[in-house]
């Protein structure tokens, strides 16, 4: 921050002052005094006050999320993460470990196939309830019956709740009442993809052209007839991306829900993890990071050939 | 009179290929996993569950536990923001040779960097920094530094190599030096588009922050493992509940922010 260099020399009429910066130093190098005097900061009060509330907003971060960086260059810590850092250069990659982690790789993939189908089952129909669009009543005088406004609401605010709770925290509770292993995962990624996938479904479909589907409601086809042979053809690319899309979603959810206990590579890391095992969490890592990348690459495999 | 319907469209061979192999892998995923939703349906299953639904029945609500609540809660605010300015300025400072500015060669280095940072959730970077930065928001925070790091950077990266090239070229041609051009020029133009990721990416990191306690890293999420771990399901419900007021606010400023910054 620079001080106001020439508080003597500021005119009323000072010509720099709307001026851009480039214009500025052009002129700045135009003038004649012998040196070249900076023209002053036309902001520098609203930068200095911007630096002030910064800091005094940063201070009590800082103090709440404990930010003590020496710590991690005292001895002690230095010491374990450098045995830590050390076994990483030596995946373990032994045939019997690999295949542990094969296997875990599998269920972390099964965990999320299961759980976004069981969401699907929950979300398509919750999507039929949802979508304004299939409503009979709203035909011609565009409101809806007290009735079938009460349910589509109490549906959406249902599938709000189900998608606000974070997946993990799903899986904390399943964990605490079926158990360790992946049933929780499972139900977890089911429960909170279904809220997600219901409302993006519903928004989806809404944002279709209207037509056919009024056509078909108005000349009294029944509601599945005029989703199927409405809505569904405008809209089915786009609903089959964004499934492949939140499919690839569950396959990282999944790894990471292994770290409350419901199975899967995240679960193996974690074990790893706990017993400082660097070479072990490396090889875990590779094999994870690789999973997402090809998961990712599938995805959009499958979303260019369907989209 | 039985309406005649257009025939089908005829489908690629290709697709009832991958329909089926779509199929197989779901079959597969539910045939593999060792599920037990047959225990989840009898009888002793549901009363289980029912008397764990109704232990959250009323939230904790005496004032000590919701001071420290409350206390947990500025800590996982405090995380996300601490760990996205950190990220802001690791990925400004990466973004730079990660939009080619330096030659071909840093720019593939620093991307397959950014790759690998961004690859690791933050939970697992906060698992991983527990051995570093002990247990407590510290880790997290970094955690959630790094994560933010590897995604801030490639969005700052795409958005400097997207930048107009012209006004830079032009103070460099009337006499700039390299620096002040990229300062006046470039970062001005791709600001804004810097500040807007900088805001959805603090979003996803409330969200975040709220949960990366589970494996220790300090905020609510370490309230509500503990809580739970020792079943104490009133405590539970109101750290739940806290944490669906914390992610609720966020939505609503974020939305409000949006909407006057687009406007």
């Amino acid at each position: 921050m620079r001080p106001c260099p020439c508080r003597t020399k500021r005119r009323p009429g000072w010509p720099w002052a709307p001026a851009s910066s480039a214009a500025r130093s052009v002129s700045a190098t135009l003038s004649l005094s012998p040196q070249r005097l900076a023209p002053p900061d036309p902001a520098w009060r609203r930068r200095i006050n911007a630096c002030v509330v910064f800091l005094v907003l940063l201070w009590p971060m800082l103090v709440f999320s404990e930010f003590k960086p020496w710590i991690l260059f005292d001895s002690q810590s230095l010491a374990a993460s450098g045995r830590f850092l050390a076994g990483f250069l030596h995946p373990v990659l032994g045939r019997e470990f690999l295949g542990i982690v094969l296997v875990n790789t599998w269920q972390t993939v099964a965990i999320a196939s299961a759980g976004l189908a069981l969401a699907m089952l929950g979300a398509i129909p919750a999507t039929l309830i949802v979508t304004e669009r299939l409503s009979i009543s709203r035909l011609g005088r565009g409101r809806m019956r007290p009735a079938a406004a009460l349910v589509r609401h109490s549906v959406r605010s249902l599938l709000v709740l189900l998608r606000s709770v974070p997946e993990l925290v799903w899986a904390l509770l399943f964990v605490r009442v079926i158990g360790l292993g992946p049933t929780a995962g499972v139900l977890a990624i089911a429960l909170t993809y279904s809220g997600m996938l219901g409302k993006v479904y519903a928004e989806i479909l809404e944002s279709s052209s209207a037509h056919g589907t009024d056509t078909l409601l108005a000349n009294g086809s029944g509601r599945i007839a005029a989703f199927l042979f409405g809505a569904l053809p405008e809209s089915a690319s786009e609903l089959v991306s964004y499934t492949v899309y939140r499919w690839e979603c569950a396959i990282r959810g999944s790894a990471v829900m292994g770290f409350v206990g419901a199975g899967g590579l995240g679960q193996r890391m974690d074990e790893a993890t706990r017993n400082m095992a660097g070479g072990e969490v490396a090889t875990i890592l590779i094999v994870f990071v690789l999973l997402v990348a090809l998961a990712d690459l599938v995805s959009k495999l499958l979303r260019r050939r369907l989209g | 009179m039985t309406p005649r319907l257009p025939a089908p469209p005829p489908r690629a061979w290709s697709t009832w290929l991958l329909l089926a192999a779509l199929i197989a892998l779901v079959a597969a995923s539910f045939a593999t996993l060792p599920l037990q939703f047959g225990e989840l349906f009898t009888a002793e299953a549901w009363s289980t569950t029912r008397e764990f639904l109704g232990g959250f029945a009323p939230p904790e609500t005496a004032t000590p536990f919701l001071t420290k609540t409350g206390y947990a809660a500025l800590e996982t605010l405090s995380m996300s923001a601490l760990g996205t300015l950190l990220a802001v300025i690791a990925g400004l400072a990466l973004a730079v040779p990660a939009a080619g500015r330096f030659g071909a060669a840093p720019r593939a280095l620093v991307r397959g960097l950014l790759n690998v940072l961004r690859a690791v959730p933050e939970l697992v970077w906060a698992s991983l920094m527990l051995v570093a930065a002990g247990l407590g928001p510290f880790g997290g925070t970094l955690a959630l530094a790094f994560h933010t790091s590897g995604v801030l950077g490639r969005l700052f990266g795409d958005a400097l190599e997207n930048a107009e090239p012209l006004p830079q070229q032009t103070l460099i041609t009337n006499g700039a030096a390299p620096l002040p051009a990229f300062f006046y020029a470039t970062l001005q133009q791709t600001l804004p588009q810097m500040l807007s990721y900088t805001l959805y990416r603090w979003e996803n990191n409330i969200r975040a922050a709220a949960v990366l306690g589970v494996v220790g890293a300090g905020g609510l999420g370490q309230m509500l493992k503990y809580h739970l771990s020792l079943f104490q399901m009133q405590d539970a419900a109101s750290v739940i509940i806290a944490m669906l007021a914390l992610v609720a606010l966020v939505d609503a400023i974020s939305f409000v922010l949006r909407r006057s910054l687009t406007r």
